[in-house]
Order: C-alpha cells, then sequence, then structure tokens
C-alpha cells in the first residue's frame, strides 16, 4: 500500500489538557489518581496502580484480555477512559479471591487446565465472572457464545467452557 | 491518538450547547468505537464531551403503545429487556448477534446508530480514503473488498455499515429522535444513515451539533414470525458478510405484512419496499421468498473479492425468510442454521 500517514503531530499552541482528578474504587479501595483524558483505565491500572494483572493484549477491543468488572459488569478497560469511571466499582483479578481462598472461577480453572500460557486467563476469569452475574447463560453453546470476545492463542477453549459450566451448575471436581 | 481535552456536560442543554460552540469536539457515550478510531488517528476530536450523565437511559412505552428506547441504553440491556425480547425479539437477537458480551455492555443505543464503518481502507490512514479524506481516493475499489459492499455504492466509496441493531431498526421502522440548538425533530430510520454518493464523508443526517436522545419503536412488533440471520467469516465475533434481518406477518397462512432488510452488503441496511410488496397475500414459499430476493438484490455489484454475496444474500434472504414462516428464527448461541 503506497501513501504516507497523515497525521502531523505539531505540539498544540493550547497546551496539553490538564490532569484530572479520579476517584475510583478498586478491588475494595478508594484509589485517587490524577489522570490525562487520554490514559485508559487499563493503562491507569497496570501502570499508575500497578496492578499488572490484568493485561494488554491488543488494546483495540478485539482480544479481551483486558477484560474487568465495574460496578459488577463485564468490560473492556482498553476502551474506557478512565476520567470518565469517576466513583466506579472496579474489580480486576487481583480481587477477585477472597482473603485466603480463590474464587471458584479460579479454582475451576486450575482443576479444569483451562489456561496454557496464561495471557488470557486474567481476562478469561474476570469475563467468566460477568457471565455468571449476567444470568442469562447455561448450556455449553450459551457458555461458548457468550465467552467469544475473549480469545486464547493456546486454544484452552474446551476446559475454559468446562471451568465455567462446572461453576454454573455447582459441581467443581 | 492526539491530545485532547475533556469535559462532562451537566444536561442536555449543555450538551448542545458544547457541542454547538466547538466544531471539532465530538460525544463520548459507551467508547467502543470512537476510542478505537483515535488509537487509529483516524478520528481526532480536540474535545470529547462526555454524555454518560445525561438522563437517557430509559426504556419506556409510548402514547401509540410502541416503545422509546434511550440513547444511553446500554446494548445488553436492551437485548434483554423483557419489553423487547417479547414484543421486539428481532431486535434483541440482531444485537446479540453483533460484538462481544463486553461491548454489549459498553455501547450505547445511539453510538451504535453513528459506529463508523470497518472498510480496512477508513481504518488505515497509511491508504486513499475518501470518507477519512475527501478526494484521497478509494483504496477498496481495486484492493482487498471482501468486506465491502454490492448494493448502493458509488466510485468515491464501497464502504458498508457494520452495525447488526440498525438492519432490525431498520425492519421494525424505528424512529430517530434528535435534540440540538434549533430543538427536537425526528428522522424515519430510512432517513438517518445516507448513501455514499459524492459525499462519503458524512455517514448520517444527524448535523453536528445536534443530539440523539432515543430510539422509537413502532407498535407493529412482527413476534411471531421472524429471523435475524447472519452470515460470517467466523461464529461469533465478527462483522456480518451478510445478514437478514426478516418479519413476517401471518394470518390463516396468507403473507400480511413483510420485511425484509439486509445488512453487511451497503452503506446502510437496505430495505426494498416493493419486494416486500411482492409477498403481501401470498403464502409463504421458497419460490416466493427467491422472487422477493431477486427484487431486493437488483442492480446488485460486486468486485474482485465480494461478487459472492450477491449469491449469498439470495441465499440468506430465502432462509431467513423460511425460518420466519415456520417461527423458527435463527438462534445466535446455537449456530447451526436450520
Amino acid at each position: 500500500m503506497q501513501g504516507k500517514p497523515q497525521v502531523r503531530h505539531e505540539p498544540s499552541a493550547r497546551g496539553l489538557a490538564p490532569r484530572f482528578e479520579v476517584r475510583l474504587r478498586v478491588n475494595g479501595a478508594e484509589r485517587r489518581l490524577r489522570l490525562r483524558p487520554w490514559t485508559t483505565l487499563l493503562d491507569a491500572l497496570r501502570e499508575y496502580l500497578d496492578l499488572t494483572g490484568t493485561k494488554k493484549g491488543c488494546d483495540h477491543g478485539q482480544c479481551g484480555a483486558c477484560t474487568v468488572l465495574i460496578d459488577g459488569r463485564r468490560v473492556l478497560s482498553c476502551l474506557t477512559l478512565a476520567v470518565m469511571k469517576e466513583g466506579a466499582e472496579i474489580t480486576t483479578i487481583e480481587g477477585l479471591a477472597a482473603v485466603g481462598e480463590l474464587h471458584p472461577l479460579q479454582k475451576a480453572f486450575i482443576s479444569h487446565d483451562a489456561f496454557q500460557c496464561g495471557y488470557c486467563t486474567p481476562g478469561q476469569i474476570c469475563s467468566a465472572v460477568g457471565l455468571i452475574a449476567e444470568g442469562h447463560t447455561e448450556t455449553s453453546d450459551e457458555i461458548r457464545e457468550s465467552m467469544s470476545g475473549n480469545i486464547c492463542r493456546c486454544g484452552c477453549y474446551p476446559n475454559i467452557v468446562a471451568a465455567i459450566a462446572a461453576v454454573i451448575h455447582g459441581a467443581l471436581s | 491518538m492526539i491530545d485532547f481535552d475533556y469535559v462532562k456536560a451537566r444536561d442536555l442543554g449543555d450538551a448542545v450547547n458544547l457541542i454547538e460552540r466547538d466544531p471539532a469536539a465530538k460525544f463520548i457515550a459507551g467508547g467502543t468505537n470512537l476510542i478505537d478510531l483515535m488509537k487509529e488517528n483516524v478520528e481526532r476530536p480536540t474535545r470529547l464531551i462526555d454524555i454518560t450523565g445525561l438522563p437517557l437511559k430509559e426504556v419506556v412505552e409510548t402514547q401509540g403503545r410502541g416503545l422509546m428506547i434511550g440513547a444511553l441504553v446500554p446494548n445488553s440491556d436492551l437485548a434483554y429487556d423483557e419489553r423487547i425480547t417479547t414484543r421486539y425479539p428481532l431486535l434483541s437477537s440482531a444485537v446479540l448477534a453483533g460484538a462481544s458480551a463486553q461491548l454489549r455492555n459498553m455501547a450505547s443505543t445511539g453510538g451504535n446508530l453513528l459506529q463508523r464503518t470497518r472498510c480496512l481502507y477508513f481504518y488505515d490512514i497509511t491508504t486513499s480514503c475518501n470518507k477519512r479524506e475527501p478526494g484521497s481516493g478509494c483504496g477498496a475499489l481495486d484492493g482487498f473488498n471482501r468486506m465491502n459492499a454490492i448494493l448502493g455504492w458509488s466510485k468515491s466509496c464501497i464502504a458498508v455499515h457494520p452495525s447488526d441493531m440498525c438492519v432490525a431498526l431498520a425492519a421494525l421502522e424505528a424512529t430517530v429522535h434528535l435534540a440540538g440548538p434549533n430543538g427536537n425533530r425526528t428522522i424515519p430510520f430510512v432517513d438517518f444513515h445516507r448513501l455514499p454518493g459524492d459525499t462519503p464523508e458524512i455517514d448520517t443526517n444527524l448535523a453536528h451539533d445536534e443530539i440523539i436522545t432515543a430510539i422509537e419503536l413502532p407498535p407493529e412488533e412482527f413476534s411471531r414470525n421472524y429471523s435475524y440471520l447472519k452470515i460470517r467469516d467466523r461464529l461469533s465475533y465478527a462483522f456480518a458478510l451478510v445478514s437478514v434481518a426478516a418479519a413476517l406477518k401471518i394470518e390463516a397462512g396468507t403473507i400480511k405484512d413483510a420485511r425484509i432488510a439486509l445488512g453487511g452488503v451497503a452503506h446502510k441496511p437496505w430495505r426494498v419496499p416493493s419486494a416486500e410488496q411482492t409477498l403481501e397475500g401470498q403464502q409463504p414459499r421458497r419460490k416466493t421468498f427467491g422472487e422477493a430476493a431477486d427484487v431486493i438484490l437488483q442492480g446488485a455489484e460486486g468486485f474482485a473479492h465480494n461478487s459472492f454475496k450477491i449469491e449469498l444474500a439470495r441465499r440468506a434472504i430465502v432462509r431467513a425468510l423460511d425460518q420466519a414462516a415456520a417461527g423458527m428464527p435463527q438462534s445466535q448461541s446455537v449456530k447451526a442454521i436450520v
């Protein structure tokens, strides 16, 4: 393909936008940050709060590795501006386990061998937590479809579906 | 992404004031398309006006026994709302056929209408694109155009509108409600999105200083005989090659009313009312459906990588109408097409 990029990066005469004060409740703790508007929630979590469990897979909303829960709903943190989430209740993979005990989905992912390299796994588990909370999903076909926003290069899909099904149907091996 | 300023609108009046004063500003709600386009340097607003605080989040009954859907209702809430699943299941099915669960949780109803094409050349700023930069040419014409249009295109632009929800809204004859500095107005859904013509840089008839406030559904529901059939390269999480929203009103074995809209094939959802009229008074039969499909696809013309869509669309129309007539709508989770 011919052509050169059409964006000229000239410094803007008006100067950079200010930093905005943002209060986020992350895994139950109130965190206050001062962020530029363009800081995604993903970057806020990883770079400002050292919560590196949430992964940057594609940064364009196509892989699901950045999935976190906001007010209990699964969303993509790479397409979320942190400044827009003032006061939100955010749960990351680090926040799922109760003190001293793994979350049932974490246990199921282990017992069902649902991860290999582990890179997609935090996003898979957070997405699955959201899926279960949504309450629309029962069959394996429905789980597969409902998890289609989380991709896995290692191909762990059958075991991921089995792990989620096990938790939904209350039977953990 | 260029640097941009951010402001949160206090109310509808504030939002309209802010956008009116600044031609380089854009509204942001779910951000699922806008932020992606900003990361690609395709969209470069110098200010984002956050409208997520506006009271546009309800689904309410209208006087005419239809429904008014607030522009900020998330796609997932819309798809699972009991009033939608029982009275407008075609719309619910179409929404669930699109994107992923996470994206549907984030995306707003209004934003779904305003999402931009996913044409490779629109997205890639190193290529020619008249939509992105008028006058620069159309790289898709002799490029990789599998995901491009077969209907309604012009030599300036062969992009398609990517939404599934909009195909159902077109079939259901929704109305778009807008607010602007000169007050409120409505646009029939068929007139909201434009054909490219020689102004492909303009996707819709929404003015820059206007905001979508709601989508209104009329009382005709088509809740018994409908199907949203989406054909794509993957079983899920992919845009349509061709999709069909089919809805029939059948009384005593005869079609009284028919709605057929296509996605994935044009710059806007494709409906041909004269084709629908050929079905009125007829019995639901494949041969009749095929004849209607031929009318819908009249003038269809593809390119090097997408001419297969014409026959695919014909078969998908027949299959979707078959499913609708049988009362067996395509499931969006059990992928087999029966």
